[in-house]
């Protein structure tokens, strides 16, 4: 089943292209939309609601067609837009329930709908208040909520993590997760933040000048190899602990990661392995054992995004336009991401 | 019964499978939630306020008027006539329209609501039609209450029935007309910025310093006897023009220096440039949503 379908869809405006002849198929799931600020993302979103033409090509969404059904898709999809968007002087559950009979539904369900939505993005109590005196967190639910409060088959959310503290963001994106797991509806979310999708999205798409740079699914980003870390204490015969494992490690065939991790707490304590499958978890306990040590942790590390399009220019896959762009960007990302890494902790 | 109040305790996610009403239902509850906004309802008690006391100071000299007419002997008709009423109060009705119509349009634009709006199974025609038509009834209610006071009144204290039904049906229309005409020309003020302030200053400045310039000039036109001109300034007013109007068709006595309303023949003049600002007004409020979408 297809939710969203383009094909060569263009849109330009008189002096820039902001979509350039973009074909995409995606499926059920959570679907990252990824780019940098101008890609083309909110262009695509408009398309796709049917609120603005395209210049050619055509494009579906629940098997309707935009140009013709944009009603009829609004009714089944929700909408999170990247900007504040609640008026200060209502409460959320005055403002849902508006929004709610916006979408079709009779008033009675237009109520109880509210209820459940708001209680399901985290807001209680509080509902009654004007949202005027909300956190950015609590707008961004509500905004969440006015998005699926009619039950849509879909929902399109524009950049939600937008303007959050780092365990603001960590709740909105485990809340985008269960609108899909829990809720059963498919998302397609938004982000210039390629390591924030990987955690949240089955699958990404990345744009890059209205074009398509990339589409596939998380796993196949982030998963071709497992890399495990692992970290040991020192003893008395093995004063060194880690310098001992690495030895033992490589007597015993495993292949280690050439860089050790850089720039994080206690980075020249980890060993970066690579996991070829299960055998080498046990492997690598034996040895740990063999050498008397303590093992502080044993955990999977998955690739950043990020390093697969590093790995993917490398192998000059893409035309050298679009890889030295990507590349520029990919760096940036990585620093992003690394950043945020090293603000949230030790584990990857 | 007991299946459902045990549903209350289950957290999960329950999908809806009801019934989803469209789009006319979509505009109806726009036009709804929106009307309601004019006089207070749904929104904070603080808001509440101007309108209903707005709404008070319309009817209050209905109901003195009525008082009057039942209380004086031998009265055969109503002090006032219904379509002189709305002349007189001109100043409350502009004042509500002032502050209603900044709240009705530019808060959605200002607080970016709009957007919400468009995706929604509604069209840019269905949120114009149903503002539009929201603060055309908001307008027709804060006008028409007290003709409806004043011929309750009339029929209480027993009146000659077909005049004074005759009367308020010609007053009806006559408001009727000017809540269309005030409601497109204030909703398209309010809408051309998001800042409430302004919106309310160009109101007021749009009833106000014409009407000034327009009365001035017909004063001037009457001191040197060039009577012939006053019943063709009354054009450049919108509320000279429901005056103009309603003078040549509705029986109405013209509020005019001298009382030189316009004719038959050049009222038609009158409606043709009503009904061209009220079509003007709605194509400007098309036209200005074609960019506020997302």
């Amino acid at each position: 089943m297809t939710v969203i379908a383009t094909e060569s869809l263009s849109k330009r405006y008189t002096k820039v292209t902001a979509l350039d002849r973009l074909s995409l198929d995606i499926g059920p799931g959570v679907t990252g939309l990824v780019g940098a600020n101008g890609a083309g993302k909110s262009t695509l979103i408009k398309i796709l609601l049917g609120l603005s033409p395209a210049t050619e090509g055509r494009a579906a969404v629940l098997g309707l067609d935009v140009a013709t059904h944009g009603s009829a898709i609004r009714e089944r999809v929700g909408y999170m837009p990247e900007h504040d968007c609640l008026p200060p002087d209502v409460s959320a559950t005055e403002f849902v329930v508006h929004m709610a009979r916006m979408s079709g539904l009779p008033p009675t369900a237009a109520r109880e709908r509210t209820a459940d939505t708001l209680r399901h993005v985290g807001l209680y109590e509080e509902r009654y208040r004007p949202i005027g005196g909300y956190s950015t967190g609590m707008k961004q639910r509500v905004k969440l909520a006015q998005a699926l409060v009619h039950d849509p088959q879909l929902v399109l959310l524009d950049e939600p993590t937008n303007g959050l503290d780092p365990v603001g963001r960590d709740e909105m994106l485990g809340l985008i997760r269960r609108v899909y797991t829990d809720f059963g509806i498919s998302v397609l979310v938004t982000s210039h933040l390629l390591g924030e999708l990987e955690r949240t999205c089955d699958h990404v798409v990345v744009v890059d000048g209205g074009k398509l740079l990339r589409s596939s699914s998380t796993s196949d980003f982030t998963q071709i190899t497992a890399t495990l870390a692992v970290e040991v204490t020192d003893s008395d015969t093995h004063p060194d602990g880690t310098r001992a494992l690495r030895e033992a490690l490589v007597t015993a065939g495993v292949a280690l990661h050439p860089g050790e991790e850089q720039g994080l707490p206690g980075a020249g304590h980890i060993l970066l392995v690579e996991a070829t499958g299960e055998e080498t978890y046990d492997i690598v306990r034996d040895t740990v054992a063999g050498l008397g040590l303590g093992l502080v942790r044993m955990e999977q590390r998955r690739h950043h995004i990020a390093e697969v399009f590093r790995d993917d220019q490398q192998q000059g896959h893409q035309d050298p336009e679009a890889a030295r762009r990507a590349a520029a960007w990919a760096a940036n990302t990585a620093a992003t991401a690394h950043a945020a890494q090293k603000g949230a902790g030790t584990d990857g | 019964m007991a299946e459902t109040s045990t549903r209350i305790h289950n957290i999960g996610y329950r999908s809806y499978e009801g019934s989803r009403l469209g789009r006319a239902y979509a505009r109806r509850s726009l036009y709804s939630q929106s009307l309601r906004g004019a006089y207070g309802l749904g929104r904070s008690a603080k808001s509440k306020v101007l309108p209903m006391l707005l709404f008070a100071v319309m009817c209050l000299p209905a109901a003195i008027i009525v008082a009057v007419a039942i209380a004086v002997p031998g009265s055969k008709d109503l002090p006032l006539k219904y379509t002189s009423y709305a002349l007189y109060l001109q100043m409350v009705i502009g004042l509500y329209l002032a502050s209603q119509a900044p709240q009705s349009v530019s808060r959605d634009l200002r607080f970016k609501t709009v957007p919400l709006y468009f995706s929604r199974p509604i069209e840019r025609v269905d949120y114009v039609v149903a503002k539009y038509a929201a603060m055309v009834s908001a307008l027709f209610i804060l006008t028409a209450a007290p003709l409806l006071v004043m011929y309750i009144g009339a029929l209480l204290a027993k009146f000659d029935f077909a005049d004074q039904t005759k009367g308020f049906a010609q007053g009806m229309v006559s408001v009727l007309l000017l809540s269309l005409l005030f409601g497109g020309i204030g909703l398209v003020m309010a809408a051309l910025t998001p800042r409430r302030g302004f919106g309310v200053a160009a109101v007021i400045a749009l009833l106000v310093i014409p009407y000034g310039a327009v009365t001035a000039v017909q004063g001037v036109a009457y001191g040197t006897d060039n009577t012939g001109a006053i019943e063709w300034m009354g054009l450049f007013s919108p509320i000279t023009l429901i005056d103009g109007v309603q003078t040549a068709f509705l029986g109405a006595t013209s509020a005019f220096p001298g009382g030189y309303g316009p004719s038959a023949g050049t009222g038609v003049v009158y409606l043709l440039v009503v009904f061209a600002l009220i079509a003007g007004s709605y194509a400007a409020l098309m036209s200005r949503y074609r960019k506020a979408g997302l």
